[in-house]
C-alpha cells in the first residue's frame, strides 16, 4: 500500500477544513497539508447554508450580548469559556473572509449589512443574500488555491484513523477513482467532516452528510459528546426537506397556521407585533419553533399537504423587490420544487432535521482527548451550541474553530514524536483488509433496507419529542441493525468509483452515530433545548447540567457507555430562557 | 399519464467494459421527482452498481451535472414530468473523460481555474484591524452575477470550443476570473491577463453563447468573456502604443 507522509492531514474540505488548511498555509508555510475530501471541495454541504454568519460588528452590539444570546439559546449547556472565545473571534474571521473576497451584502454606505436572526437580541448576522454558505465556501476554496503547500486529495473516502501508542498518526482513505487504499501518515490530523443529519430520512442535509468523521473518531476511542441534541429547523419544504432560510423570518416573514393565526403567540413567544421583534415570535430560537409546530399539529391546526402537515410561511407583505434582493434563492426554490411563488402565496413549511449540536468531544482549542487529533465544525462538539444552536452561529463556528484547530495542529507538529512507519503500514493494511473483506463476503443484508429501517426508527422514536418507551425501542432496534450490518452485502465489486462501497461504509458510520444519539437521549431524563422528553418535561440542572459522553463499546460490544463531563460555567449561572415580550 | 418512465442510462466501467453502452431502467413516474430522485431509486431498488454524483438536491453543490435528453442539466433541477412518453436518455457530461457511468473527471477544470488566480489580489494587503473594505451596493452588483457560479460544468458540456480545443480555459473559469476583475477590492487583472489574454483564454471563444443558455445560475459566462475581450484589446493596444509601459 502507498504511504503518503505529510505534516498535517485535514479530512473534509468544507468551511472548517478549508479554513484550517489556509491557516496552516499562512501561519506555518513550511508545513505540508494533505486536504482529503470525499467530494470536490465545492460540493461540501457548507454550500447549502443560506441565512448568514453571526459576528458582532455594528455599534450598539457587544460581545456580551452575543455571549448571552448564545448561552440562553444553548439552554446553558454551552461551555462559557468557549463561547467567549467564539464571539470575540467571529468578527475578525468574518472580516478576513471579506478581505478574501466574500461578496457580503452591503448597506448603502458600503459597510457590511447585517440581518436579524432567531434568538439574537440585535441584528448581527452577516449575509450574502440568501447564499451565505455558498459564497463562504467558494471564497475559501478559491483562496486555498493560492497555496501550493495545500495538496488536495479530492474524492478520497477516509475509512479509519491510525492510532499508535495513544497518538493519532494518520488516516487510511480510498481513492475513489481507482479503488486503491492509501495511508496518510501525519504528525497531526484535523477532522472537519460535517454533521450526520442523514441518519434521519427527512433532513435539509445533502446525501454526503453521513457522520463519517464522527464515527471514525468514535471507533478510535474518542467520545461523542451531547449526541442527543439534534436540531430541527422549523422551515423546510415538505417532501424534499429543502431549507427555507431563517433569514426569511429575519427579513419579516410570518408563520401562520391553517386559520391564518400566528400561533407562536400561544407558546410563550408573543406578543404578535406586526413588525419583527428580536427574540420573539418568528425570531424565537429553532427548538421552540419546531416544538410549537408539534403542538399545533396535535391540535389539528396545521395544513395537510401530500408530504405531511405544514404551517405557512408568509412573505407576501415583504413585496417582490425585497424578496428578490434579499431572498432570491428562497423564491426560486419554492417556485421550482413546490410550485409556490412566495410573492403571491405563503410557502408551506415543516420542521426538518438540520444540525447535530453534538459531535466529537473537543476542548476550546479544538483538541480531542486523543493526542494528535483535532476536530472543528459540525463534526465537533466544543461545545458552543449546547442543547440548541442559534442560527448563523455555525458558519462563524467553522471559521473560528477551523482556524483554532489549525493553530493547535501546528503546535502539535512541533511536539510530535517520531512515527513508526512500519506500525502505520501494518494498521493501514488491517484497515484495507476490512474493506477487502466486503468484496469477498456473500452478505445477505441489503444496505438500502437497513438504511430505511434506520431512518424510520430515528424519525419515529428519536424525534422532536421523546419518551422512555420509544427510546428503549429505538436503542434495541439499533443494536439489531448494527448486528445485521455485520452481514451487509456489497453488490458492486468494481474498483472504479464504487459508490455502492461508499454507501455501505457510510451506513456503518450512520448506525454508530445514530446509536450514540439514541443511547445518549435515553439516559438524559430531563428536557433541555432540542432534547424534549414527554416523560421528563422539566430541565433538571441538579442532575443534567452536564455534557453526555458516548464511548464506543469496541467491535464486540453492543452499546456505548454513556458518561458525563462538566459544563464550564464562568459568569452566567443557569437561568430561565425568556423569549417573546420579556426577552427582547 | 403513464405510471412508469424508462431511463436509458449510459453505463461504462473501464475495468470491465470495452465500450460504453446504454441500459434501460423502468422507474415509477412521480410528478414531484427530479432525475436525481429517479437515479436514487435505481440505485436502491434496481441496480446498486450504477455510479453517479449528487448531494444537495437544491441546485447549489453542482455535483449532479449530466446530459439529460442530450442537454447539459442538473439532475436535481430537472423534473421527470417534462419528459413523459418516451425513454429519457441520461449520459455523462459531454467533453469530459468518463470515469465511470455518469461520473466524469473534473480535475482539468480545477487546474484551469487555479491558473487564473481565482482569488482576491489586493493592491495593499489590509489587516483585520483596518476593518472591512467599503463596497457600495452598485460595486457589489457589478460582479455579483459572475460570483454565482457553482462549478457544475454544464457550460463546458455545451461549449463547442471546449469540444475541439481541450486547452481552452472555458466559460466557468473565465467567468470567475472576470468576477474578481470586476470586484472593486481587487487589483489582480494583469496577473489574470497571463491566461485570459493568452491563446487559450478569451480569444478561443467564438461567441456562440451556449454556455449562458445552459447555466442554471444565470451567470452569463459569454458576457464575461466578451467584456474580458474588450479589456484584453485595450491592454494589447496600450502595449503597442506605449512600448515603455509594462503590458
Amino acid at each position: 500500500m502507498d504511504v503518503i507522509s505529510t505534516d498535517i492531514v485535514i479530512i473534509g474540505a468544507g468551511g472548517a477544513g478549508l479554513r484550517a488548511a489556509i491557516e496552516v498555509a499562512e501561519q506555518a508555510p513550511g508545513l505540508e497539508v494533505a486536504l482529503l475530501s470525499k467530494v470536490y471541495p465545492m460540493r461540501s454541504h457548507t454550500v447549502a447554508a443560506e441565512g448568514g454568519a453571526a459576528g458582532v460588528i455594528k455599534s450598539g452590539d457587544s460581545f456580551d450580548l452575543h455571549f448571552d444570546d448564545t448561552i440562553s439559546g444553548s439552554d446553558w449547556l454551552a461551555d462559557q469559556d468557549a463561547v467567549d472565545a467564539f464571539v470575540r473571534a467571529a468578527p475578525e474571521e468574518l472580516i478576513r473572509l471579506e478581505h478574501w473576497g466574500c461578496p457580503w451584502s452591503r448597506e448603502a454606505d458600503g459597510s457590511v449589512a447585517v440581518r436579524a436572526f432567531g434568538g439574537m437580541k440585535t441584528k448581527r448576522t452577516w449575509y450574502a443574500a440568501d447564499k451565505s454558505g455558498f459564497h463562504l465556501l467558494h471564497t475559501l476554496f478559491q483562496t486555498s488555491l493560492k497555496y501550493p503547500r495545500i495538496r488536495r486529495f479530492d474524492e478520497y473516502y477516509s475509512t479509519d484513523l491510525l492510532v499508535e501508542d495513544g497518538r493519532c498518526t494518520g488516516v487510511v482513505a480510498i481513492e475513489l477513482r481507482s479503488g486503491r487504499l492509501v495511508a496518510f501518515q501525519a504528525k497531526a490530523v484535523i477532522l472537519a467532516t460535517g454533521g450526520a443529519g442523514r441518519v434521519y430520512p427527512f433532513t435539509t442535509n445533502g446525501a454526503i452528510k453521513t457522520g463519517d468523521g464522527m464515527a471514525m473518531a468514535y471507533r478510535a476511542g474518542v467520545p461523542l459528546k451531547d449526541m442527543e441534541f439534534v436540531q430541527y429547523h422549523p422551515t423546510g419544504l415538505p417532501g424534499t426537506g429543502i431549507l427555507i432560510t431563517e433569514g426569511s423570518r429575519g427579513e419579516g416573514g410570518l408563520l401562520r397556521n391553517r386559520d391564518g393565526y400566528r400561533y407562536l403567540q400561544d407558546y410563550g413567544l408573543g406578543p404578535p407585533d406586526p413588525w419583527p421583534r428580536n427574540k420573539a415570535m418568528e425570531l424565537g430560537p429553532r427548538d421552540r419553533l419546531s416544538q410549537a409546530f408539534w403542538h399545533e399539529q396535535k391540535k389539528g391546526r396545521t395544513v395537510p399537504t401530500p408530504f405531511g402537515d405544514a404551517v405557512l410561511l408568509d412573505l407576501r407583505h415583504l413585496g417582490e423587490q425585497k424578496i428578490d434582493e434579499r431572498l432570491p434563492m428562497v423564491r426560486e426554490l419554492a417556485k421550482t420544487y413546490i410550485g409556490v411563488d412566495p410573492v403571491h402565496e405563503p410557502i408551506p413549511v415543516r420542521p426538518v432535521v438540520h444540525y447535530t449540536m453534538g459531535g466529537i468531544d473537543t476542548d476550546i482549542n479544538a483538541a480531542t482527548p486523543l493526542p494528535g487529533l483535532f476536530a472543528a465544525g459540525e463534526c465537533a462538539c466544543v461545545s458552543i451550541n449546547g442543547a440548541n444552536r442559534l442560527g448563523s452561529n455555525s458558519l462563524a463556528e467553522t471559521l473560528v474553530f477551523g482556524a483554532r484547530a489549525a493553530r493547535s495542529a501546528i503546535a502539535a507538529v512541533a511536539q510530535s514524536p517520531a512515527i513508526d512507519s512500519r506500525a502505520v503500514l501494518a494498521q493501514a493494511e488491517a484497515a484495507e483488509a476490512r474493506v477487502r473483506a466486503l468484496f469477498l463476503s456473500q452478505g445477505e443484508e441489503s444496505a438500502p433496507v437497513l438504511r430505511r429501517a434506520l431512518g424510520e426508527v430515528m424519525e419515529q422514536d428519536v424525534g422532536i419529542y421523546r419518551e422512555a418507551e420509544s427510546l428503549a425501542r429505538a436503542c434495541d432496534i439499533l443494536v439489531s441493525l448494527r448486528e445485521r450490518y455485520t452481514r451487509v452485502r456489497l453488490d458492486d465489486r468494481s474498483n472504479v468509483f464504487n459508490t455502492d462501497l461508499v454507501q455501505v461504509l457510510e451506513l456503518g458510520a450512520m448506525l454508530d452515530v445514530a446509536q450514540a444519539m439514541a443511547e445518549s437521549a435515553q439516559q438524559r431524563t430531563e428536557s433541555r433545548g432540542s432534547h424534549q422528553r414527554l416523560d421528563y418535561p422539566a430541565r433538571d440542572d441538579a442532575a443534567f447540567l452536564v455534557h453526555s459522553l458516548a464511548t464506543y463499546a469496541g467491535p464486540g460490544g453492543t452499546r456505548p457507555a454513556i458518561g458525563q463531563k462538566p459544563v464550564t460555567i464562568t459568569r452566567s449561572p443557569p437561568g430561565e430562557r425568556v423569549y417573546g415580550g420579556g426577552g427582547s | 399519464m403513464s405510471e412508469t418512465l424508462t431511463l436509458r442510462v449510459l453505463r461504462y466501467d473501464p475495468d470491465r467494459d470495452a465500450e460504453p453502452y446504454l441500459q434501460d431502467y423502468v422507474v415509477p413516474y412521480r410528478e414531484e421527482w427530479v432525475v436525481l430522485d429517479a437515479l436514487s431509486y435505481i440505485k436502491e431498488e434496481l441496480d446498486p452498481t450504477l455510479a453517479y454524483r449528487g448531494s444537495c438536491h437544491m441546485a447549489l453543490c453542482g455535483s449532479c451535472g449530466m446530459m439529460i435528453d442530450r442537454q447539459p442539466k442538473l439532475a436535481c433541477h430537472t423534473f421527470l414530468r417534462d419528459y413523459v412518453g418516451r425513454p429519457l436518455l441520461i449520459e455523462p457530461l459531454d467533453h469530459f473523460p468518463i470515469e465511470r457511468d455518469l461520473i466524469v473527471d473534473q480535475d482539468g477544470f480545477l487546474e484551469k481555474l487555479a491558473s487564473l488566480y481565482p482569488y482576491l489580489i489586493a493592491e495593499h494587503e489590509r489587516t483585520v484591524s483596518e476593518g472591512e473594505y467599503r463596497q457600495l451596493p452598485a460595486q457589489l452588483a457589478a460582479f455579483r452575477p459572475f460570483a454565482q457560479c457553482i462549478n457544475c460544468l454544464l457550460c463546458y458540456a455545451a461549449c463547442p470550443q471546449v469540444a475541439i480545443n481541450p486547452d481552452f480555459a472555458g466559460p466557468a473559469a473565465l467567468a470567475l476570473a472576470h468576477r474578481y476583475n470586476k470586484d472593486s477590492r481587487d487589483a489582480g487583472e494583469l496577473a489574470r491577463a497571463e491566461v485570459t489574454d493568452s491563446p487559450h483564454g478569451v480569444w478561443d471563444c467564438t461567441f456562440v453563447g451556449a454556455c449562458s443558455e445552459v447555466c442554471p445560475k444565470q451567470v452569463d459566462p459569454a458576457a464575461a468573456i466578451q467584456q474580458t475581450k474588450i479589456s484584453a484589446s485595450f491592454r494589447w493596444l496600450k502595449a503597442r502604443l506605449l512600448p515603455g509601459d509594462k503590458p
